[in-house]
């Protein structure tokens, strides 16, 4: 194969990496996609030459109001972000509990009734579609302002992400190895537990750790529309106009996600 | 006994895999199915655990009509019926033991195999037949730190914990190098005469066939065109079924040569 091409090229005197239609369609594409930013850029009235001019000022008046951060501000601030894990961790399990027969049956190596499998797609994907802070919005005007509301929302959303990473894991394991246990004589439960399971087990490890990262971020958002956690007071804060408060809060913050990121990528490489 | 009566298997996307097959195989019987690949030697060997579903005919297992089985019947008849594989298909991440020891799944409850309940005999007996192939110091490895042919071996033993009346190899040693290829057809020899357990091997290696085998079945096309015992062939025999003349590569080797262990 690779000599016979070898010999076309040697043939015609072009030496071109690739084909001469393909390098055609990469440059009209290269074309559109700046076209369409700069008519973006006009039809939104986007002025990035003052955002460039004017850069320091901005800057300036960032840093005076936010600067120094009130460091006693952050006493108040460690409860809240108390919150904020244990509204991510609940959420997290109740989420990677669901996730598990819901991911199976969106997963063609295992539920080969079609009717089955799309509807289950179809359920995650809407579910994925939803913005997590929409969500937030409903459950606190359906249960009222406080954490099972952040919980509720927080479970469902990332019940989308996480069976639709896994459901996609469960497809691409090898089903000779589920064969093997079928042929002698085991039905589908003992096929998913000593199949599937040994074969997802890692990256489903890793997933739940990755949707529990997510979720402390995203139960941030969430405090802005009464969810509950460390968003909260950051939303009553910003209203106050206290930016120095809002900075000590951004440090707790910052220093939260570095070290549960740090812990946790800990325990994934462990597992992979 | 298995009794394939005028069966036939057409693939739901129109392939035939089987045109009236008519083969009766005693029990105890070491049969080796020859043919060329795509001559329908898997389409065979699967209908017998109804890994494929036959879509015309008979197929008697133990007198029993196995085509119309289903949900806990028809895992009955796979406990009944021990399956080994190309490609060993051992669960990679699990040790050896625990693989071994899914043979017994077929005979033990959900629950009680969800939280490794197995019984000490069951153990016991996983732990002997891993002695049996002579594998049973890797016990607690993972699976797929072992070579090809110590994986072989290691789906032996879980076949034989699965407690067969039958045992069927799909290509068995097409993954593995000629001394251990001959190694595994041993193994399934051993087990064939010492225990009485009906073999049927696919192969397309003539020598081997020729060297393990009681009786060989040629298939061609999805046909079986050929069927008896083993001294009543000879080269000529194989070159009506491969309908082509023998090649190099349609010989195994001989095991003098030793390579691994």
């Amino acid at each position: 194969m690779t000599e016979k091409n070898k010999n076309q090229k040697s043939k015609s005197n072009v030496h071109s990496l690739y084909p001469r239609k393909l390098k055609l369609q990469i440059t009209w594409i290269f074309i559109i996609v700046l076209l369409f930013y700069f008519y973006s850029l006009y039809e939104t009235g986007a002025d990035f030459v003052t955002l460039i001019v004017d850069f320091d000022k901005i800057i300036n008046a960032l840093f005076n109001k936010m600067l120094p951060p009130n460091w006693e501000y952050i006493s108040v601030a460690i409860d809240p972000l108390i919150e904020t894990i244990q509204i991510a961790v609940v959420a997290t399990t109740f989420s990677v509990l669901i996730c598990i027969p819901a991911s199976l049956m969106a997963a063609n190596t295992i539920v080969k009734n079609k009717f089955i499998y799309q509807t289950t797609r179809t359920i995650l994907n809407i579910l994925r579609t939803i913005p997590d802070i929409l969500l937030a919005t409903i459950f606190v005007s359906l249960f009222g302002i406080g954490i099972i509301s952040g919980i509720l929302a927080l479970t469902i959303f990332s019940l989308g992400l996480l069976a639709k990473l896994l459901s996609e894991t469960i497809e691409t394991i090898d089903p000779r190895q589920l064969e093997a246990i079928r042929a002698s004589g085991g039905n589908i439960i003992q096929v998913i537990w000593y199949g599937v399971v040994p074969q997802v087990l890692p990256q489903f490890i890793s997933y739940g750790l990755y949707v529990f990262e997510l979720n402390v971020r995203a139960s941030l958002v969430l405090g802005f529309v009464g969810a509950g956690g460390i968003g909260t007071i950051i939303d009553t804060e910003l209203n106050f106009l206290r930016y120095q408060n809002v900075m000590a809060i951004l440090i707790v913050l910052l220093v939260a996600v570095i070290i549960i990121e740090t812990i946790s990528n800990m325990l994934r490489r462990r597992v992979v | 006994m298995i009794t394939f009566k005028d069966l036939s298997l057409v693939y739901p996307n129109g392939t035939p895999g089987l045109k009236d097959v008519n083969v009766t195989v005693n029990e105890g019987e070491f049969v080796v199915i020859v043919g060329l690949s795509g001559a329908g030697k898997s389409t065979f060997i699967r209908s017998i655990n109804r890994m494929v579903n036959p879509t015309e005919g008979e197929l008697y297992v133990e007198d029993e009509n196995i085509l119309d089985l289903k949900g806990k019947d028809l895992r009955k008849l796979r406990t009944k019926v021990g399956m080994i594989f190309q490609n060993y298909n051992l669960v990679n991440r699990s040790s050896v033991f625990k693989n071994t020891i899914s043979g017994r799944l077929g005979h033990t409850g959900t629950l009680k195999s969800i939280f490794n309940l197995f019984s000490k005999e069951d153990k016991a007996r996983a732990y002997n037949n891993l002695k049996r192939v002579n594998i049973e110091e890797y016990i607690y490895q993972r699976a797929d730190q072992l070579s090809g042919g110590q994986q072989q071996r290691v789906s032996i033993a879980r076949v034989l914990t699965q407690d067969p009346k039958l045992i069927l190899a799909d290509e068995p040693v097409a993954s593995l190098d000629p001394p251990t290829s001959h190694q595994v057809m041993q193994y399934l020899k051993k087990i064939n005469t010492e225990d009485n357990i009906t073999t049927i091997v696919n192969l397309h290696f003539i020598d081997m066939a020729m060297e393990y085998a009681d009786r060989i079945i040629g298939m061609r096309d999805g046909e079986v065109v050929f069927d008896g015992p083993v001294s009543e062939v000879s080269e000529k025999t194989f070159e009506q079924i491969y309908n082509r003349p023998i090649r190099e590569d349609d010989l195994r080797g001989s095991d003098t040569d030793d390579g691994e262990e």
